[in-house]
């Protein structure tokens, strides 16, 4: 038994700091001790932290860090070394459920997945298969996505496979598309280790990416510390540490953007020769963000105008910068001409594809990534173009199936439309996978709705009887990480491989194997007759999944099982090119927007309008990076006599999306077991609220009721995190879910719900 | 000089269109991202047609009386379900393509009339009528089959 930090007690650990190296430190926590240790990576935020499996008569008994791993150096958080306690935890899921009588009562795989498969075949028999949806997940594996995408696209070929990554990375991939062609980090995590200047715009990154925050503190630690920009409208932990702090009001990031952009400009702090020789759209640009003077950036948005100058200093004058971006962006009014504008911040300085320059377009869930790469989602697999026919017939060529077969005759539905779908009825079969939106999807009195609908078929994937899964009517028990093998792959393009070390419990199964037995159930074929799935095993399916990168942006092509168990994580590219992957897209300032290359031909910012592909190609960008502008926008929700406070969401350190596996860690739960109404002072004593009063807050759309907690937030903010639902609660207790309140609404461009904005009133309910 | 009398329809056109979005907005509120979209987009028409009653004003001495109410049997209120919205963004699309193809003539006018305020206003506007129609298309694209070919 090991325990050699308390990071619950200290998050980030002691500090090693930065002296030409990030130093090693392995961090490992077992509760005994292992008989064997199986090489992992975490699968509890996006940062994917190498790390080992401890193992013990076939139970994992504990983790540690991977010293040899690029991405943590040994590290790992509260998350990482707690969070796998869930594995064992005695409430899983053994067995298949299928609901009989209003109940779910224990059937067995046969049972389950042969209803599936004949109500599958009935429904595409009287309404086509675009009567069935999926909804997946950011926490498989490449290999369950890359089956799933198949059998999704050319085996059934209905066009409503989307993920919860909707809600936590779209307008990463949307913002990386519209800026450089294609999606993909333009950087590394190894960028911090020197750069100058950190920009983080609605990035908590220290409670949401706990190691490479302490790769941040180490640089801080160290000589020639980097200087930090934040903007989040919360004192977060992240913002404790910043050089300058700016906190916007709710919905106004593209005007504090379009503020800094101008500073930029007027101080001549851009590098022409980039700009003229490597991007488009500068004139327009210029023209868009002239009008935000650090005055009007004021009156608007709260940030006094001296501190946007500061602010506009550090960034105009470092001489590399890496820039970082997430929910408080993705979620918010805007969210992608927001991410956009940050694109546009280091494309003016010309500060990409070299060392200590990056834009991390954070992604939310471990593997969120590759459900954008490998087609589970709104994207074709290798980061194709569902609108350029030429990509639609390397897919065809590949899975040897008729190129209409796949879905391409409009983008591939998104999430938000699915459940429109499911909500009129024309989707008749919803397959949930790996998470909970009965507690993460906005305004969950629709959701429930929605899913106890008559005539909607609901089936949920799921290692345990979540929220989701209690409303379901097939249950399909499933293996959890370190029960199956896989790969999978962080924000900075590193993949790991993810070795099986234990059995799952009862008869639960590797989601790979529950897509393989649908896809073979449900005889899906190729064109000549041969089974359109090619592979029986998770190695084959990356074989062929390298096989479809090739060429791509996100090649896999020189990556083998072999190489990624005999080291650690490797970046892609990984291809002759770069046999041991590529720490920078575009060295040479080669963008990927030539029209026959790129993954998309843009969006109009504010309409969410697609360019048509004509239109692309008549100012093909061929290999610029586009300077896209935005106008801010007024959100279409705002305070007024009946909701007179905004209202927004986030994460707590400790937990992970809905708590399904943190809320099964013991130390994790009890560092924050209940959820939370974060209120500033003066609002308070307006409501005569005291700390750990129960506070009611109520929109047009639902209520959540949480203990007050008082500080460190804008006055006019009311703050909780979204894990909490209603798992873990009395029967009687008041909903205490954030996302009762939030909106059902979304970006135009990414569509991804916006979650940091809403109106709401609140009121103690103490007796 | 008819000018007076184009500038008349573009002027009752971009206020026709500026109805039918809110029209389409209230009668689609289930639709998240159709309501907010078409209010945004009412706006927009009803911000042109503000731009161009100056110039109704102006040219008023060679207007023809010529009243068209381009609604006609658009937006039947007996549509319902997935099947009206269908319809409805079909409606607009074409209400948009009048707007559109008013700009077009009143601009080429403009050319040769060389009034630069007239002209300032074609560019300004004309290009959001296109955004306008870009955003129906896409959208009806989107609604399209699944709309002709499954069920509710
Ligand atoms: S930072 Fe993320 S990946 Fe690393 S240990 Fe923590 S939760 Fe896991």
């Amino acid at each position: 038994m090991t325990e050699n930090r308390d990071s619950i007690l200290d998050i980030w650990g002691p500090r090693t700091p930065y002296f030409g190296e990030w130093p090693e430190r392995v961090d490992e926590r077992t509760t005994e001790e292992p008989d064997h240790w199986v090489q992992s990576a975490c699968v509890l935020c996006s940062n994917g932290c190498g790390c080992d499996i401890g193992v013990k008569d076939g139970r994992i008994v504990g983790v540690r860090g991977r010293a040899v791993d690029r991405v943590n150096h040994g590290r790992l958080g509260p998350k990482g070394l707690h969070g796998w306690e869930a594995n064992n935890s005695p409430d899983r899921l053994t067995t298949p459920l299928i609901r009989r009588n209003g109940q779910l009562v224990p059937a067995t795989w046969d049972e389950a997945m042969g209803l599936l498969v004949a109500k599958s075949k009935e429904l595409i028999e009287q309404h086509t298969s675009s009567s069935i949806g999926f909804y997946t997940s950011g926490q498989l594996f490449i290999e369950d996505y890359y089956t799933l995408g198949v059998l999704g696209k050319a085996g059934l070929g209905t066009p409503h496979m989307d993920g919860n990554t909707r809600l936590c990375t779209a307008t990463a991939g949307a913002a990386l598309k519209i800026s450089f062609g294609t999606d993909g980090q333009a950087g590394s995590y190894a960028d911090l280790d020197t750069t100058e200047a950190v920009l983080l715009v609605g990035h908590n990154m220290a409670s949401q990416q706990t190691v490479l925050w302490t790769r941040i503190l180490d640089r801080l630690a160290g000589p020639n510390p980097p200087r930090l920009v934040v903007i989040d409208p919360r004192r977060t932990f992240t913002a404790e540490q910043a050089t300058v702090h700016l906190a916007p009001r709710a919905g106004t990031n593209v005007a504090v953007l379009n503020g800094l952009l101008r500073l930029l400009i007027e101080n001549g702090h851009v590098d022409y020769d980039f700009i003229e020789n490597h991007t488009v759209g500068f004139e327009e640009l210029v023209k868009t963000v002239g009008k935000w003077t650090p005055e009007r950036v004021e009156a608007l948005t709260g940030v006094p105008a001296g501190q946007l100058q500061a602010a506009a200093q550090i960034l105009g004058t470092c001489r590399t910068l890496v820039s970082t971006v997430l929910q408080g962006v993705y979620q918010s009014m805007q969210g992608t001409a927001a991410a956009v504008q940050v694109n546009n911040i280091n494309l003016l300085r010309g500060l990409i594809g070299s060392e200590g320059n990056a834009i991390l377009q954070m992604n939310g869930q471990p593997t969120s990534q590759n459900t954008r790469e490998c087609g589970a989602d709104g994207d074709l697999p290798g980061f194709r173009n569902w609108d350029n026919p030429a990509h639609i017939y390397e897919l065809a060529r590949l899975w040897n199936v008729h190129p209409d077969k796949i879905p391409h005759w409009a983008p591939p539905t998104h999430a938000m439309q699915i459940w429109r779908y499911c909500e009129t009825g024309s989707i008749k079969l919803l397959w949930i996978q790996a998470t909970n939106p009965v507690v993460s999807m906005p305004e969950l009195g629709r959701i429930r709705k929605i899913l106890e609908q008559k005539g909607l078929l609901v089936v949920v994937q799921d290692a345990f009887l979540t929220e989701t899964a209690q409303l379901a009517d097939i249950v399909l028990p499933a293996a959890l990480w370190g029960e199956k093998t896989g790969t999978f792959t962080n924000t900075d393009r590193t993949v790991h491989i993810s070795h099986k070390a234990v059995e799952p419990p009862g008869q639960a199964r590797a989601d790979f194997d529950i897509f393989l037995d649908y896809a073979r159930r449900m005889d899906f074929r190729d064109q000549d007759g041969a089974p359109l799935i090619k592979w029986d095993t998770p190695e084959e399916a990356f074989e062929a999944w390298k096989a479809c990168s090739k060429g791509r942006p996100c090649d896999y092509s020189g990556l083998s099982y072999a190489r990624l168990s005999a080291g650690s994580g490797i970046q892609w590219p990984c291809n002759e090119e770069h046999p041991n992957g590529a720490a920078h897209l575009y060295p040479d300032h080669q963008f990927n927007t030539h029209a026959d290359y790129c993954e998309s031909y843009g969006y109009d910012l504010v309409t969410g309008a697609e360019t048509s592909p004509e239109a692309y190609r008549a100012h093909d960008p061929n290999g610029r990076a586009r300077l896209l502008a935005a106008d801010y926008e007024v959100p279409h929700e705002q305070p007024d006599a009946d909701f007179p406070l905004w209202f927004t969401t986030g994460r707590v350190v400790y937990h992970f999306h809905t708590r399904t596996k943190t809320g099964r860690a013991r130390a994790l739960q009890q560092a924050a077991p209940e959820a939370f109404v974060q209120l500033a002072a003066e609002d308070a004593a307006r409501y005569d609220i005291a700390e750990g009063d129960l506070v009611e807050v109520a929109s047009r759309r639902g209520r959540a009721t949480a203990p007050a907690r008082i500080g460190g937030i804008e006055p006019g903010l009311v703050f909780m995190p979204f894990h909490y639902g209603a798992w873990g609660q009395a029967a009687d207790a008041p909903a205490r879910a954030a996302n009762e309140l939030t909106l059902t609404e979304w970006d135009p461009v990414s569509k991804q719900p916006h979650f940091k904005y809403a109106a709401v009133r609140i009121r103690k309910t103490n007796a | 000089m008819h000018l007076g009398n184009y500038l008349g329809l573009l002027e009752s056109s971009e206020q026709q269109l500026t109805k039918a979005f809110e029209h389409v907005a209230r009668k689609h509120r289930d639709e998240p991202d159709i309501e907010q979209m078409c209010r945004k987009l009412s706006a927009w028409s009803r911000e042109h047609r503000g731009r161009v009653l100056p110039f109704v004003a102006k040219y008023s001495e060679e207007k023809s009386d010529e009243p068209k109410d381009l609604r006609r049997d658009l937006f039947s209120e007996k549509r319902r379900g997935s099947l009206a919205l269908l319809r409805d963004l079909h409606d607009l699309w074409l209400l948009t393509q009048e707007v559109q193809l008013c700009w077009t003539v009143i601009r080429q006018a403009t050319l040769a009339l060389r009034d630069e305020d007239l002209k300032a206003a074609c560019a300004y506007c004309q290009p959001r009528t296109q955004r306008q129609t870009e955003w129906l298309l896409g959208r009806i694209k989107q609604a399209a089959p699944q709309t002709l070919l499954v069920a509710e």
